[in-house]
């Protein structure tokens, strides 16, 4: 059986990560790197949660939902209507410490917030909860994996179900003592709204395939990117992100597992 | 969507090691369910243990892996020759072309549990023999189930709570329809831990009485833990079964409660139907998520009788293995393909008093009958529904 690229295209873009405030003030520093100044991401409150969420909502929540409303607000595309694919290479850090903590304490007098919030889907719940939303939506983990895992299978979904589909990867370090055994350093989101036409307004055509085993992956051209890249599983969407920032075709070879890469073919101007 | 096969299937459970023990428990209407404690835990609840897990040893190049949810996960490989099976799938196929797609809840959470028990006081710090990635993260029961496997394809866990073990069925699908695997390791893993123990306990959701699905005094459900595996292949000469539809809709409602009138799983019902091609009346038995909770199974039921009328049997087995979460949908598959293939219902255990208020046609002991199609429903904290529709081989 053969092995043919999925063709998706990019509706809108929505990004939180050091030194990359939201996707329109962080693509200049994409485009031109020299400018990227690495200061701690900056997560802004869920304004679109209802004031009792909004306070139970940990950092991963309003991560995913502040990248998901930059992308759908530049889409276009009806959030009520919008399947997701949101992925995460772990739930919510804060939230799993306290558990474990009080599980570890004579009492163990679990929070029933704490326990809701502790389902990996915490995210998506509270993305289609402030939409109104009844669209198909999954969660994924993949570890390392988790940008691979999640962009692939927004591709499948958009192209199987011919239907818009909003992929949300995002990834908060632990605090101590789980940050010691999964160091990273800082907060990354990103948000892409993939569409299986080519709308008016599309910003890029993408090709998403499995890649020859064995191919190079693509760097990011700057020294601190590239630091990124390697130690934030979402910010292995780097590469992607700057060629889109770009609006020059590319041909990238992206992290996934180990022994399996994604080939990803940007393309603007699409017909 | 086009039809795949279930090449095969096992499961291990409170009700046993294989389909074998599962299927006589079934069809004899045993439980799996005791009133005792798991590990630590001081709490008055049935739990759905299976036997033998911390027996286990993980192959030694995969040690870092050791921890309960992995050896549940060994266990089910070693079931009914089920890791021979996807042997002969990885040698025809190639290792690269084999996916990994497993649900879970909540992983190896125990492992941690029981590290942070063990932090040095001084520091903090988590002890040494702790392995985060191999135990705790939510990926790591694919990462082992791949390495055990010694295949290569796309691979990733779905976490979406309860529905996660039947949602992964759809993704296997659609990989295999756009031609970028031809087979696929799917199924469900979770493990007892004291995080969800104590966790549905502070909800108020855990019973202290076995759990009484769709029983008009059921005050909560019992948890389980239970590893189920499929094997599902583009095409197959002699399938166990056929995987026709697959159904997946949000609630957009509430975290913790299911959309009261069911909206969203109806939704999912009618949309696994429509990929199927059958209509609702062609559908001979529906196993329900019916946990017990009192809102769960009121919502479900509002949802089943308006996608399939009272006419349809159906039951819950959780009376029978639990609630055994993440792994769920995985487990209750595997009971759909077990009543398609041995054409049986099986009842819904521990029900003393029906509840009026419930309009669906709840079957309490297992029944012989021919059974072509079945649904199984899959619902999850986060407002995740998924149902599932399976044909028969033949």
């Amino acid at each position: 059986m053969s092995n043919e690229p999925m063709t998706v295209y990019v509706r809108g873009m929505g990004l939180v990560g050091p030194g990359l405030t939201n996707w329109i003030d962080a693509a200049a520093v994409l485009r031109e790197p020299s400018l990227w100044i690495n200061q701690p991401s900056v997560v802004p409150a869920p304004m679109i949660l209802p004031p009792a969420e909004r306070r139970r909502a940990g950092a991963i929540v309003k991560l995913s939902l502040a990248v998901a409303e930059q992308a759908c607000a530049a889409s276009g595309a009806d959030p009520h209507t919008l399947a997701t694919v949101f992925s995460a290479s772990s739930g919510e850090p804060a939230n799993c410490h306290a558990m474990c903590e009080v599980l570890a304490s004579a009492d163990r007098l679990v929070s029933p917030t704490r326990f809701t919030n502790s389902v990996h889907n915490a995210g998506a719940g509270y993305w289609h909860i402030a939409q109104h939303a009844r669209a198909p939506s999954t969660s994924l983990c993949g570890f390392d994996a988790s940008l691979g895992a999640g962009l692939l299978e927004a591709a499948v979904q958009c192209v199987s179900a011919q239907r818009p589909v909003l992929l949300v990867a995002s990834d908060v370090p632990y605090l101590e003592p789980l940050h010691a055994v999964r160091p990273m350093p800082d907060a990354f989101g990103l948000a892409l709204v993939l569409d299986s036409a080519p709308p008016a307004g599309a910003v890029a055509r993408l090709r998403v395939g499995i890649a020859e085993p064995g191919a190079a992956l693509t760097r990011c051209d700057h020294a601190g990117l590239e630091a990124l890249r390697g130690v934030i599983p979402a910010a292995r969407s780097l590469p992607l992100l700057q060629a889109l920032a770009r609006g020059v075709s590319a041909a990238l070879v992206m992290a996934y597992l180990d022994s399996l890469s994604l080939t990803v073919q940007v393309d603007f101007a699409p017909q | 969507m086009k039809r795949v096969a279930v090449s095969d299937y096992t499961l291990v459970s409170a009700l046993g090691v294989g389909r074998a023990p599962t299927l006589a428990a079934l069809r004899e209407g045993r439980s799996g369910l005791a009133r005792r404690q798991f590990e630590t835990a001081a709490l008055d609840t049935w739990i759905g243990e299976a036997e033998g897990v911390d027996a286990i040893r993980l192959p030694a190049a995969l040690a870092e892996f050791e921890c309960r949810n992995n050896r549940l996960a060994q266990m089910g490989l070693d079931a009914d020759g089920f890791a021979q099976r996807v042997a002969q799938a990885r040698a025809r196929y190639g290792a690269h072309r084999v996916g990994v797609f497993l649900g879970t809840s909540t992983s190896g959470i125990l492992q941690t549990e029981l590290a942070y028990r063990r932090r040095d006081p001084g520091t903090g710090a988590l002890p040494a023999d702790f392995h985060y990635a191999q135990t705790h993260n939510t990926y790591s029961v694919a990462d082992y189930v791949r390495r055990a496997l010694a295949l290569q394809g796309p691979a990733f866990v779905v976490s979406t709570a309860c529905s996660s073990g039947a949602k992964v069925f759809g993704n296997a699908a659609r990989m295999m329809a756009l031609g970028l695997i031809d087979a696929a390791v799917v199924g469900g893993i979770d493990t007892l831990c004291l995080t969800t123990l104590y966790g549905f306990n502070s909800l108020e959701l855990l019973s202290s009485e076995i759990c009484r699905p769709y029983d008009t005094n059921r005050n909560g459900l019992s948890v389980g833990e239970a590893a189920a595996f499929a094997l599902l292949e583009r095409d197959a000469e002699t399938p166990q079964a056929w995987l026709l539809g697959v159904g997946e809709t949000s609630d957009g409602h509430h975290m913790s409660s299911p959309h009261p009138e069911g909206a969203g799983a109806a939704e999912a019902m009618r949309a696994a139907l429509a990929q199927a091609g059958i209509e609702a009346g062609d559908v001979d038995y529906i196993n329900l998520h019916g946990t017990a909770t009192p809102n769960n199974d009121s919502a479900e039921d509002m949802a089943v009788s308006a996608v399939f009328g009272p006419a349809t049997p159906c039951s819950s087995t959780k009376g029978a293995t639990g609630h055994t979460l993440g792994a769920a949908g995985g487990v209750e598959a595997a009971v759909a393909m077990l009543a398609l293939q041995h054409g049986f219902m099986p009842g819904g255990l521990n029900r003393l008093a029906p509840d009026a208020a419930l309009h669906c046609n709840y079957i309490d002991t297992s029944r012989a009958a021919p059974v072509k199609f079945v649904a199984s429903n899959s619902f999850g904290f986060g407002g995740s529904n998924a149902c599932l529709v399976f044909g028969a081989a033949a």
